[in-house]
């Protein structure tokens, strides 16, 4: 088991003609995903990566029977992309675009509670449940299948930790890569529930960073009673204020919002272990299974 | 990206907001005829984009030609927070009864923006909100409603604005909503709004910052950008396009992700090091972006030694490493020591093709900062025993 996506999961790719779009579809059908579809405005009746293009999500959707959509559209173009996926038959939209701006994403977000898809990042890695499928661009070699479940703000960060996790034989059930901006679609709390009901996770690492308040609203969840237990990382210990690091949303404010130290406190106190490096969490999650 | 608090006035004036007569001036000459053409008293601000500016020195008042040179000639050239001061805003010097915040942001966790109004302006409203979070009224905004009239209406009268001036702070929040929403801002400020004697509201200092990610749409703004960078090293992390922060420390860290390369500087930290820096260099780590981010940590004089981490996902080890080989040709002899780390997919390879006689290569990432903390402290510490000078001072104890 696994949650969101597994072989079964049928998948349009969205921007499939750019050379991102292209060179992820076949790295995902590689991977063993089922990638039936691209879709791309003007590209109709093209055969890109194998599969047929068509104009419209819908349209891609519908005739291969797509549940997901993964986006590889332009900042530029990505809102009108999600709004479209969002409006479309699938189920769940991976979105790995970066740089959307925030306002986009904001009204992105009003219309997404209008639906009953899911939606992962923007500015996600993507989401991989080990030998069965990846959306996305994250590199299929350093994951393996098992029991942990794995979600987190960063791409890079979160291949490290799997890449450890692995290394020690701890394999994943799923890695959900929620993205890096401040207003993203599935957040902690969403991950924490997909895993909770999820009989083959036995036990989460949540991977945060500095910014927002994401990891300590995830902590009162754990807080609230979670059965699965959790192991947590926070990058940015030592950031400055007032500085992006690198991701949008990755931002101490300047009255001391958001801080590593915040976030560490809030999932400590409810009695997480949280690594203070990819071995210790590696180590943390050892001792729970 | 932070506007300057002149640029953020030309944004605002050109939108209607109310804001007092002000030039630019770099230097003191100028200062003084701006004065003149103002009319005193003025105010003669630092153009440097920090917080408190007042309670650090950076804005004087002046009410005589005289007082004005001699400001001028003290804010002119000065320092303010590490930042030198190269230009001055001199502004009509406002006479208020009352000084007012309005303020538009975004509310990420809720993914709406958020309008504001408190009666407690002209502090720190970061304070005011910590210490007395009611005296804000906040109204969460639907975003593709925008700012509802009555949603500003509300928002004074919950603040206790003053009847006198409901209607205008009333106006001033919309119109501040609509140039934060034309302009893809994350915040807009008006903080003091003062009330004068009059009953007018007048924007005293002014805040625009905007979202990087939408510069692309507004040409106008992305002008403004070209002269924010305030130092030689953010200059050419500009003209390079990296996401750089320079930090206190002598560690430089390059690496590819900004979670991976927050986790290096908070490990060099852990291992009992300083980072000088946050460098991500993005994807494909190429050549030509190698180059430019060993360029970037080399030029800053801090730096003992580097550790050049890089995690090969889509892009394989086997291509990092040769990228990181040919970048090490254009440096000779390389000015700092520098560890690298590779791992992910076909790590082995790369590691097995990088030039060992230039780098050291490590394969975790606990070995290579550890190393490169080592480097950077024997480095710090062999400065110090060479000094025969004892007034000069220690190359790594003054950043301790």
């Amino acid at each position: 088991m696994s949650v969101l996506v597994d072989d079964s999961t049928r998948v349009v790719v969205q921007g499939i003609t750019g050379d991102e779009g292209r060179f992820h579809a076949e790295g995902m059908a590689e991977y063993g995903t089922n990638v039936v579809s691209g879709a791309v405005p003007g590209r109709g009746g093209q055969e890109v990566a194998g599969v047929p293009v068509y104009d419209t999500v819908s349209r891609a959707a519908h005739e291969h029977d797509a549940d997901a959509a993964v986006v590889f559209v332009p900042p530029a173009f990505a809102a009108d992309a999600l709004f479209e996926a969002l409006d479309s038959p699938v189920d769940l939209v991976v979105a790995v675009t970066e740089g959307v701006p925030v306002q986009d994403m904001s009204l992105v977000y009003e219309a997404l509670a209008r639906t009953d898809t899911d939606l992962v990042g923007p500015n996600s890695p993507g989401v991989i449940t080990p030998g069965e499928a990846k959306l996305g661009i994250l590199p299929g070699e350093v994951f393996e299948a098992g029991s942990v479940g794995l979600v987190s703000r960063s791409g890079t960060l979160t291949y490290q930790i799997v890449d450890t996790l692995t290394e020690r034989g701890l394999g994943q059930s799923t890695a959900i890569g929620i993205g890096g901006d401040p207003i993203v679609g599935t957040d902690f709390v969403d991950a924490f529930e997909l895993f909770e009901a999820d009989p083959d996770t036995e036990a989460v690492v949540v991977c945060g960073e500095i910014g927002g308040e994401a990891e300590e609203e995830a902590a009162e969840v754990i807080a609230g009673g979670m059965d699965t237990p959790v192991v947590g990382f926070i990058a940015g210990r030592t950031a400055p204020p007032g500085e992006r690091m690198g991701h949008a949303g990755a931002i101490v404010g300047e009255a001391g919002t958001g801080t590593a130290e915040s976030k560490i406190r809030a999932l400590s106190e409810t009695g997480v272990p949280v690594g203070e490096t990819p071995a210790e969490v590696a180590e943390h999650v050892a001792d729970l299974l | 990206m932070k506007l300057h608090e002149y640029q953020a006035k030309e944004v605002f004036a050109e939108a209607g907001l109310p804001v007092p007569a002000s030039e630019l001036a770099a230097t003191v000459e100028e200062a003084v005829a701006a004065g003149e053409r103002i009319g005193l008293p003025v105010a003669v601000k630092a153009q440097v984009r920090v917080g408190g500016r007042g309670k650090a020195g950076g804005i004087e008042l002046a009410d005589t030609p005289e007082e004005l040179r001699e400001v001028g000639e003290c804010v002119l050239g000065s320092e303010l927070k590490g930042l030198h001061v190269d230009r001055v805003l001199v502004e009509d010097a406002v006479e208020f009864t009352n000084e007012l915040y309005v303020g538009v942001t975004m509310d990420r966790e809720a993914g709406e923006p958020v309008a504001m109004v408190s009666s407690e302006g002209g502090v720190n409203i970061e304070a005011v909100a910590a210490e007395t979070p009611e005296a804000i009224a906040r109204e969460h905004v639907i975003p593709s409603f925008g700012l509802h009239p009555y949603q500003a209406r509300r928002a004074v009268s919950e603040a206790g604005v003053d009847d006198a001036v409901a209607d205008d702070v009333a106006d001033t929040l919309r119109t501040l909503y609509r140039v934060w929403d034309d302009n893809d801002g994350s915040d807009a400020e008006i903080n003091p709004l003062m009330m004068t004697e009059d009953d007018a509201v007048v924007a005293a200092d002014a805040v625009l910052n905007v979202d990087d990610d939408a510069l692309f749409r507004h040409p106008g703004l992305r002008e403004y950008a070209e002269s924010t960078a305030g130092s030689d090293l953010g200059r050419k992390a500009e003209e390079y396009d990296f996401d750089y922060v320079r930090l206190e420390g002598n560690v430089g860290v390059v690496g590819n992700g900004a979670g991976l390369v927050m986790t290096t500087l908070d490990l060099v930290d852990h291992l009992g090091g300083e980072p000088a820096n946050f460098l991500d260099v993005g994807g494909g780590a190429k050549a030509e972006r190698v180059r430019n981010a060993l360029d970037m940590v080399f030029s800053d004089e801090n730096v003992d030694s580097v550790v050049f981490n890089v995690f090969g996902g889509i892009t394989r080890g086997d291509e990092v490493a040769r990228g990181i080989d040919t970048a090490l040709e254009e440096f000779d002899p390389l000015p700092d020591p520098v560890v690298v780390r590779l791992a992910g997919t076909r790590a082995a390879e790369g590691r097995e093709i990088l030039n060992t006689d230039r780098v050291e290569v490590e394969a975790t990432l606990e070995a290579a900062v550890e190393r490169a903390v080592e480097l950077a402290g024997a480095r710090a510490d062999g400065g110090r025993e060479s000094s025969t000078d004892a007034t000069t001072p220690e190359r790594g104890g003054d950043r301790r």
